[in-house]
């Protein structure tokens, strides 16, 4: 039997206990309370993510995120973290393809000073010349470490194939070579002309009530204006390969090669999109790593890490395969795998494994969302895929509705065996 | 911080100890079986048992076929996983409250009926070498590896708990299931819970699964606590990458002493304040941490932390650092060097230890929004003191005072009692910057 509702159900986010404002710069504000623990965490992000990196610049939406809090006109970056660190509280930015993403979490009685610093570090960055060249030089040894990382060379290459022609191609942190021409002009240029409340969304949950969230922000943040933000780049359409693709990125002097084997999935928003996660937790993430565990680790005993994966974003996803195993192992992999996804597109999950898949997805929706930063997660991501405040209340309906007969047709219209990536990064060659 | 009264505390007969702890701000429970041994019970020639022996477990029972355990957790949302640590290997799940009786009775079935039967061995070997082989595509593993080795002249802490890889090719099937024999006893166990039950009715039920279970008589322990080390070592690992990394070590105190706390205010001084939560407990950064100003901001090196683990005999303070493109480690090394006298030499001020404190308390506030990891401290402090260790944690940092941090690192951190060590890479070997 699938579970009934979680018992938790009530407490669960919902419209009644998420607030949600829209400040009249159109910056969105969501919380929730939650009076369990001292703390707050706070999540968001802004519209300047990679999308807007020139080519000849890979890197520049990360490198700036970076220098937020390397010196505002006000502080120096001593000062900054001196006033985050004093009080146990973390603040930090990240860039994606489509955001610059924030994070951090402080007790309570610090809320106002970490809104207070996000803003200034956001509004009034002074990028100081002397950390910018420190930092580039951390970004430089982070991808120097990235290169002689097997399993992020994989991927890495995997969304070169993926998305041959297209900007979701390009690593975030860039390249070596873009991350050296970057000038300070070009940090500054793009903190003005890309950043901007238009799009920016912030969540807090914990200790606080909703109101004061809001009074907050306003406070902070309410007064920016950006009349020249620029709009997302338009973005060519994706192609899907016209032929499986087999690439290997040499490494040398590595114990174990990292496999991904896969291709484009749906997007996040996409009605099949249950379809293909109940699938995928079928296929690779049930039990010990579903089907593709079972076969590659606990029959075979060829890897540690094997399992699937399906990463939908907001315009498109994509459906992988990944393992670690032993060089002289790769092709046996390989072909275990193919043969599972064979299996998988070939004729539908058993009643049980729909059930158990289903019942997994439900039975998790507390444990999930037990934490501050649970919670704030599911907030962002309802907002960053429009899934509506009321997302977990049909959710259960949701995925009960789903058929065996779906999930098949979901993964035959993806996962089309003659037009794969197969990419492989280590080192080829040792005998076991 | 917890109170010490609202914790049910019993021993059972059979020697078990429970800890159950009522947390009901959610319908979960998260359930804890902590076995005292790992690493530090293994002899030469066997390293790697512990944590085999954890692998094995998730293997199954007569009663819990292998496939029937990871699916029932999952079917019911629960997620399950298993460490193995120098002193113990723990068993948790985090569930539903209604589910909770699924973990119970599993894992009092497993703690005497694991089959290990030898045809889920062989396949567990290559499983468990290839998570080895994974931890060695880590340049800064391999470092690790080599201090760890340096720094213990005969303590199983020299060796990391994964094992040596000629070990995990020769250890038999009966190698392993007599450790399990040996050491999965109820008096060599704490059990541990938190989360929405009542502990008068799951002491009861506890009571019904292990009570029958016999006590086992646990084997001496074959480690010899080693004590700081005798001169200074200096190591270098090659390998391939651009990267150059140092490791300095130096023997730290056992948990269970005044200094251990006092280390720790001392390394959040140098390098930053360390998390203890497994789950969900939240990092504050360094960047205002003595090292990091002197060796980050003045760009010797692009990155730095440290920290010391809580074990039951003195185990090692690391700090690692990252050097940049053609970084030389020599000057690295000599601005360490500077910074720990600067350290022995001139007096702490009260609010650098103040700062530490409150680092500290904010780490646990964050930390015990999770059931899971209210869970995992009720077990873990068990594991080398007693829970009133974790309870105290706060209490006996805000007694440490400077003249203690001046005194312990002339004591602990001598330049002629450690080990450093530096990993080269290939493609820049004798390539270091001059300056």
């Amino acid at each position: 039997m699938i579970n009934a509702k979680p018992t938790s159900w009530n407490s669960l986010p919902g419209p009644e206990n998420i607030s949600r404002t829209v400040l009249p710069n159109g910056i969105v504000i969501l919380s929730r309370s939650n009076f369990a623990s001292p703390s707050v965490v706070v999540q968001g992000y802004l519209t300047s993510g990679s999308l807007f990196d020139p080519e000849e610049e890979l890197g520049l939406a990360y490198f700036t995120s970076q220098m937020l809090m390397r010196g505002t006109r006000k502080k120096g970056i001593q000062s900054i973290f001196n006033l985050l660190e004093s009080c146990g509280a973390s603040l930090g930015f990240s860039a994606t393809m489509h955001t610059t993403s924030f994070g951090g979490r402080s007790l309570v009685e610090d809320l106002p000073m970490m809104l207070n610093l996000l803003a200034e570090c956001i509004l009034s960055p002074s990028f100081p010349l002397l950390q910018m060249e420190l930092m580039r030089a951390q970004l430089l040894t982070g991808l120097s470490l990235r290169a002689q990382d097997t399993e992020e060379m994989a991927t890495i290459t995997f969304d070169d194939i993926v998305f041959s022609g297209h900007p979701y191609r390009h690593p975030e942190d860039g390249f070596p070579e873009t991350v050296k021409r970057i000038q300070r002009s070009d940090i500054v240029n793009f903190h003005k002309d890309v950043y901007g409340p238009k799009g920016m969304v912030i969540v807090m949950v914990g200790a606080v009530e909703a109101q004061k969230t809001v009074d907050l922000v306003t406070e902070a943040l309410g007064g920016w204006q950006c009349a020249g933000q620029r709009s997302k780049p338009s973005l060519p359409k994706i192609q899907s390969l016209k032929d499986t693709v087999r690439r290997h990125v040499p490494i040398p002097e590595k114990s174990q090669t990292d496999l991904i084997i896969g291709t484009l999935g749906p997007k996040r928003s996409d009605g099949e999109y249950l379809s293909a996660s109940l699938g995928n937790n079928v296929l690779g993430q049930f039990g010990m790593m579903g089907r593709i565990g079972d076969i590659v680790r606990e029959q075979s005993g060829l890897a540690y890490h094997a399992s699937a994966s399906l990463n939908s974003g907001i315009d498109v996803g994509t459906w992988e395969v990944s393992a670690g195993v032993n060089p002289a192992n790769l092709e046996k992999a390989i072909d275990l795998i193919l043969k599972e996804l064979k299996r998988f597109i070939s004729a539908p999950v058993t009643k049980t494994e729909l059930q158990d898949s289903k019942s997994s997805y439900i039975g998790r929706l507390p444990l999930s969302l037990e934490s501050n930063a649970g919670v704030a997660g599911a907030l962002l991501n309802m907002e960053r895929f429009q899934l509506g405040l009321d997302y977990f209340q049909k959710y259960v309906s949701r995925v009960k509705a789903v058929t065996a007969e779906q999930v098949l047709e979901t993964a035959q219209k993806y996962l089309n065996l003659d037009t794969l990536a197969i990419v492989s990064a280590g080192t080829l060659g040792k005998k076991k | 911080m917890p109170k010490p009264e609202t914790i049910l505390n019993e021993t059972f007969s059979n020697g078990l100890s429970v800890r159950l702890k009522e947390i009901h701000t959610a319908p979960l429970i998260s359930h804890w079986v902590w076995y005292r041994v790992g690493s530090r019970d293994e002899m030469n020639g066997k390293t790697g048992l512990s944590h085999w022996v954890e692998h094995m477990q998730f293997k199954g029972t007569k009663r819990f076929p292998p496939t029937i355990l990871d699916k029932s957790i999952s079917r019911e949302g629960g997620v399950w996983n298993a460490f193995t640590f120098m002193d113990w290997t723990t068993y948790f799940a985090t569930l539903p409250a209604e589910k909770i009786d699924l973990i119970m009775e599993l894992e009092a079935d497993r703690i005497q009926n694991s089959l290990f039967k030898p045809e889920e061995v062989e396949p567990e070997r290559t499983v468990v070498i290839s998570e080895l082989e994974g931890n060695e595509n880590d340049p800064s593993y391999k470092l690790n590896k080599a201090v760890q080795q340096a720094a213990f002249r005969r303590h199983p802490y020299r060796v990391e708990t994964i094992g040596e890889l000629k070990d995990l090719q020769s250890i038999t099937r009966n190698d392993l299931y007599n450790h399990y024999r040996r050491y999965y006893v109820p008096n060599n166990a704490v059990l541990t819970m938190a989360g929405d039950f009542k502990a008068n009715e799951m002491v009861k039920k506890l009571k019904k699964l292990y009570e029958d279970i016999p006590a086992g008589e646990l084997p001496p322990h074959p480690a010899q606590r080693e004590d700081p080390l005798s001169k200074e070592q200096r190591l270098e690992v090659h390998g391939p990458g651009e990267t150059t990394f140092i490791q300095i070590a130096y023997r730290s105190p056992e948990a269970n002493t005044d200094d251990f706390f006092i280390f720790t205010v001392l390394d959040s001084l140098m390098t930053g304040p360390n998390s203890l939560n497994m789950f969900g407990g939240g990092n504050i950064s360094n960047k205002t941490s003595r090292l990091y100003r002197k060796l980050v901001n003045r760009r010797l090196a692009v990155g730095v932390g440290g920290g010391i683990q809580a074990t039951i005999d003195p185990y090692l303070y690391g700090v690692s650092i990252t050097l940049p493109p053609k970084g030389n480690p020599d000057r690295v090394i000599r601005a360490f060097d500077r910074e720990i006298d600067q350290l022995q030499n001139h007096k702490v001020k009260q609010a650098e230890i103040d700062r530490a404190v409150k680092q500290a308390k904010a780490l646990f506030a964050y930390g015990s929004e999770n059931i899971t990891n209210q869970a995992f401290w009720l077990g873990f402090a068990e594991m080398f003191a007693t829970y009133d260790w974790f309870v105290n944690y706060v209490d006996r940092l805000r007694q440490v005072t400077p003249e203690d941090v001046v005194q312990l690192a002339r004591k602990c951190l001598k330049r002629s009692q450690r080990v450093v060590g530096i990993y080269t890479p290939n493609l820049v070997k004798g390539e270091h910057d001059q300056r």
